[in-house]
Order: structure tokens, then sequence, then C-alpha cells
């Protein structure tokens, strides 16, 4: 199992259940063709809550959040995000990716701009933030993710690690209330794993509402309120990672644990 | 690091040694001196060459040279002027039409090749299955096919026109026929030239305009709509200036008088035929051209810039035409410079461009050196100007990597 994240001490839950739900997922159907890519999925997500969704490739994770900021489009069901309905409606959408930001497995930095352009692209054109203003928040985050002095770079300059914390800085640079995470780390060196996952934990100690899709099991354990586990389509089982983790229910869970342990 | 503290030992010690030339063939230095010397050999033994052969030549058959028979009279009667010529005008001057009617097949093609060839490479990408496959096919015919085969088809199109008395006539003061195709004109006036200067000096305004409202836009974050200035400096202004000249407004429309169509403005059949042929074939590069840009910017790009709120138009703008233009401009001279130099297959098919003219005026005063090399002094000037332009363009939007 990777414990790049030491099991120590955990981040205390921020997630606030008398809110009403930061997302609501209500039997969400979508289909490739003749393919059915998520059956019937079913999630509700609170405010402050970190949840890490997992499972084998292909088995809908990476589609369900991207479902959650339209990048994909659901054919049934409901998704609430923020109060506000996804639908074909252009002015939700905006309003919806206003508030919601995302982190690729492949950064997805512009790489035509430097670090500090690709921070302040969005408060300029979406936020319509004055740019010396942009620009100080961005250099603030630029700071949190611990990547200040390179700024003025390009993207092509820096390593994997810095690239993804740039991503994160990016995102975060939208002031979104969630964030959705596509495996942040699969497309990195092990040696920068931790980098990003230590920048993740802090984002979470700002009680930051979180959707991350990982195999890091150490980082589940460390910061997720809840893991979800997805397979063919389908939400198979959900719960605290302990619980999850030492006693799988089903025969799906118990297999897809004992291949990530033979894979690390 | 500074010099000053270095111990001049330490110093020595980490001097750069230096190189040692060996009188090895095995030392690729030596190796790469030796193949200059022989190239830079061989190409002076070629011009010499050539220039003694061809002096050795002309003084055998006598023939004086030089260019003073650019000041004779032409008596070469030339269809298409942008300039007032007559036969009775001199060699110079029928080759300054030349160059005019070169360029103008050259830039009003590179623009048409450029509109259509970036639309069918952006339908080739559509979803809509039956664009998508038109446009394939479109660009594997037209580019598979040899230019000159085009020219003639459409030229050889155009002659099966009916003539001037049964002309087509979709539209009024609209004629098409063998003669080529006919268009009302404007009769040109001087509020018509102030007019036009109103709207350069617009277009100059709604640049700075531009320029100012971003900086502002910059400083407080409100976004400037640009187009109610644009409107007013492009629009507004220019029909301002003509209507305050007493807005003359004349139309020449062309009729049928006696075996021709008379009036109007003129499209020669050659000159269309020129033009369609070139727009149509290079427009099928340029697609493909356009194609592999847009594809050469990930997916991930857009969807990360849809993520962080952009609008489509934004994304386009600010994201993934930036990427492709980097793409899509070295290929993109090359076709401006094949789509010009390409243009001298005008001969054909009887348009009087630069190489047709040069080419009459080099059979009657035998002046072949000074000819071939007027037309080929002009294609250089040309076509250094393109590149020159487009290397200065390539250069703005070049991308910083590793």
């Amino acid at each position: 199992m990777s414990d790049t994240i030491e099991a120590g001490h955990g981040v205390a839950s921020a997630a606030r259940k008398d809110a009403p739900p930061a997302i609501i997922l209500d039997k969400v159907n979508k289909w490739y063709g003749t393919m059915h890519v998520l059956r019937d999925v079913s999630l509700e997500i609170a405010q402050g809550e970190r949840v890490v969704v997992c499972g084998p490739s292909g088995s809908g994770k990476s589609t369900t959040i991207r479902c959650i900021n339209r990048l994909e489009t659901h054919q049934e069901g409901r998704i609430v995000v923020d109060g506000i309905e996804l639908s074909d409606d252009l002015r939700s959408l905006d309003a919806i990716r206003r508030e919601v930001g995302m982190v690729f497995q492949s950064f997805n930095l512009f790489p035509h701009l430097t670090i500090l352009e690709n921070c302040t692209l969005a408060p300029i054109w979406v936020r319509k933030m004055p740019k010396a203003e942009a620009e100080a928040l961005a250099m603030d985050y630029l700071r949190r993710v611990k990547i200040p002095e390179q700024a003025g770079k390009y993207p092509g300059q820096l390593s994997g690690g810095q690239q993804q914390r740039v991503a994160i800085a990016r995102a975060l640079c939208m002031k979104p209330k969630i964030m959705l995470f596509d495996e942040p780390t699969s497309a990195l060196d092990p040696e920068m794993i931790k980098e990003v996952l230590d920048t993740m934990v802090g984002l979470a100690e700002t009680g930051m509402t979180m959707i991350c899709v990982t195999h890091e099991m150490g980082f589940a354990r460390q910061v997720a309120d809840r893991v979800v586990f997805m397979d063919r389509g389908e939400v198979v089982e959900q719960g605290p990672p302990d619980s999850l983790f030492e006693n799988p229910r089903t025969e799906r869970l118990k297999t897809f644990l004992s291949q990530i342990l033979r894979g690390h | 690091m500074s010099g000053a503290t270095a111990d001049p030992r330490l110093a020595a010690a980490r001097a750069v040694p230096k190189k040692r030339m060996r009188l090895s063939w095995s030392d690729p230095a030596l190796r790469g001196i030796v193949w200059q010397v022989v190239i830079v050999a061989l190409v002076v033994l070629g011009i010499w060459w050539l220039v003694s052969n061809t002096r050795h030549n002309l003084e055998v058959r006598r023939i004086a040279t030089g260019f003073g028979f650019l000041w004779r009279e032409a008596g070469l009667p030339i269809g298409e002027h942008l300039i007032d010529y007559s036969p009775t005008d001199t060699y110079f001057r029928a080759l300054l039409v030349g160059v005019l009617n070169t360029l103008r097949v050259a830039i009003v093609g590179i623009v048409l090749a450029t509109i259509l060839g970036t639309l069918i490479g952006v339908a080739r990408l559509s979803k809509n299955w039956l664009l998508a496959k038109l446009s394939a096919v479109y660009v594997e015919v037209l580019r598979d096919l040899p230019l000159l085969l085009q020219l003639l088809f459409w030229y050889a199109m155009l002659q099966g026109l009916p003539g001037p008395r049964q002309a087509l006539h979709p539209a009024e003061g609209v004629y098409l026929s063998n003669r080529g195709l006919k268009l009302p004109g404007l009769v040109w006036e001087p509020a018509h030239g102030w007019a036009l200067a109103a709207f350069l000096i617009g277009l100059v305004a709604t640049y700075f305009y531009r320029r100012s409202a971003l900086a502002k836009q910059m400083a407080d974050g409100r976004p400037r709509p640009v187009w109610p200035a644009a409107l007013g400096f492009l629009v507004v202004l220019p029909v301002a200036v003509w209507a305050a000249l007493g807005a003359p407004w004349t139309v020449d429309w062309p009729a049928l008088r006696g075996f021709n169509i008379q009036g109007g403005l003129t499209l020669s059949p050659e000159y269309f035929a020129l033009l369609l042929g070139l727009v149509l074939y290079t427009a099928a590069f340029i697609a493909e051209i356009v194609r592999s840009g847009i594809m050469a910017v990930q997916l991930g790009q857009w969807e990360a810039a849809q993520a962080l709120g952009l609008r489509p138009g934004q994304v386009l703008r600010r994201i993934v035409l930036p990427q492709a233009l980097r793409v899509i401009i070295p290929p993109m001279t090359s076709q401006y410079l094949n789509l010009t130099k390409n243009s001298s297959l005008a001969v054909a098919i009887g348009y009087q461009d630069i190489v047709s003219i040069a080419n009459t005026t080099l059979n009657q005063t035998g002046q072949a050196i000074e000819g071939v090399a007027i037309i080929m002094g002009v294609y250089l000037t040309i076509s250094l100007s393109i590149s020159l332009f487009m290397n200065w363009y390539n250069k703005r939007i070049a991308l910083v990597e590793r």
C-alpha cells in the first residue's frame, strides 16, 4: 500500500451536516453510446466534507466528478451543486464553474502563459478582478503551495510536482467553494507525490469541500471523512476510511484492496 | 564566486582546458573545416564557370547586355492594367503592370485562401458527419490534382459560358459571360478618397481605444466593450465625412451595347480562373494546416480553461488560438509563398502577370538574361517580404519551452 503520507494524526473533520449539502447526485446515469458508464449513482456531500473516490480503472470515478462541473453531461438523474441544478442553461453552468475548482491528472497548465498568468487568467477574465489585485492573490496562493519564486517562469520549465502545485494554486485563485481532484498524483514520479499530497492536506485543513479521485490510501486515511468505492459505474460501498479498508463487506472491494496492496 | 577572493592557483585549476587541434582525420573539428573549404571551393568554381560561359556565349552571338531596353517603347498590348497603360509606353511600365497584376492575384488569393482554408479545416473537425466528410473529400481531391490541370479546367469552364448577348444575368447589374464577370462599379470621386482616409484613421483610433480599454480593465477589473467605439470610428466617421462632402453616389451600371457589355467593373475570365484555381488549390493545403494546428492543442487545455469558468469564446481566444497559431504559422508561410509563385502558371491561361509580360519582353528584345533576372528579382522581393513578415509574426507568438 502506498503510504507516502504516514497515517499519523488525521485532519479534523470540517463537515457541516446541518448546512444544506454542497453536492447532491441523485440517481445519475450516463452512457457512452451503448456503454452504460454510470448506473444510478447517488451521493450527497456535505459542506466541508472530504470524500475520496476509489475503484479500478473504468469504474466511472473520474466520469462522476467530471459530471459535477459538467465537463461531461449526464443523461438521467439530477446533479445539484451549491444549490444550483445542472442543466443546459449557460448561466447556471457559468455559476457552477466559478464555484468548483478542478485539478487534473495531467496538470493542464497553459504552456504559453507564465505561472503567474496561469493563475491570474480566470480571476481577471471571469471574476473581472483588477490585474494588480489578481496578481497579489495569485502570489499569495503560490506562496501557500511554496513556489512563489517560480511565478515568472513558464510551465515547461517546472517539474511535474511543481506544475501540479501551480494547478492547485490556479484553481484556488478563483476562490472556489468545492475542489475536485482527478487522480492528481497518478502522473507524478514517486518523489514528487508527497509534495502534492502535502499541499492537499494543507488545503483540507482550511475546511475546503474536497472530492478526490485517488489511490493514495495514506492520504485517504489521514484526510477523508468518507471513502466511496466505485466499480463498473456503481457506488458499491462507502464509509469512513478505517472501517472501509479494514472490514470490506463486499467481494468486489476485497478484490480491489488486495490488488492495490499487491501493486505496491 | 567573485574573482577577487580567488586564490590564483585555484583559479588556474578551475580554468577550462584549452582544446588543441589535432592534425588527424578522426578529429571532428578538423573534418568540419576541411568539408567547409571543399564546399566553398565548389560553389565558387560553379559560379565562375557559369559567368565565363555566359560571357563567352554572349560575345559569340554579339548580344549587348544591360537594362537600357527598359526605357524603349514596348508596343505590347496588355488587356488588364491597374495603372494607365498603352502599348506606346515603355517596357519598364509594362513590367510594372505585370508586377501589379501578379500582386493583385497573389494578395487577393492569399486572403481568400486563408479564409476558405480555415473554414474547411474547422469543418473537417466538425461533429457533423456530412460536413466533415465533404471537407475531407474536398481536401483530398483538390490537393491531389496538379494545379495546372485545375487552372485549365476552370478556364475551360469559364470559356464555356454563353457570349455577352446571352450572358447569365442573376441580379441587376451582374453579368456572367465568356468575357468575364461584370459588376456595377462606383464612379470614384474625391469624397470617396476622404471617406477611405477617415476609415483608415478610424482603424488606428480603434486600435488605440482597444488598448486603453484593456489597460483600464486591468486597473479596475471592469470590462469595457470595444464595439460601440469601433462602430463609431469605422462606420459613422467615414459615412459622416462622405456625407459632409455632398454624398456623391454615381453607379456605373454595366449594360449590353453592341456586341459586348460595357461599363462597370470587369473581372476577366483569365483573372477569375487563375484566382479561383489558386484559391481552391491552396485552401486544401491550408485546411490541413489549420486542422493539424487545432488538433495539436490537447483536449485538456479546453477542459482546464472551461473548468476555470472561461466561456468558449474566451477559451478559443486566450488558450487555443495562441497555441494553435504557433503550429500553424510556419507551414502557412510556405503556402503563401507557394500561392504567389504558383501565380506564374498564369502564362498557361493567358493572364498577363509578370512572367507573361517579362517573357514577351524577352522575346521582343532578346534580353534573355535581363528578363529572367527581372522575374527572379520580382519573386524574390515578394517572397522575402512575405517571409520577413511571417517570421516577425511567428517570433511574436513563439512559445517559451524548457
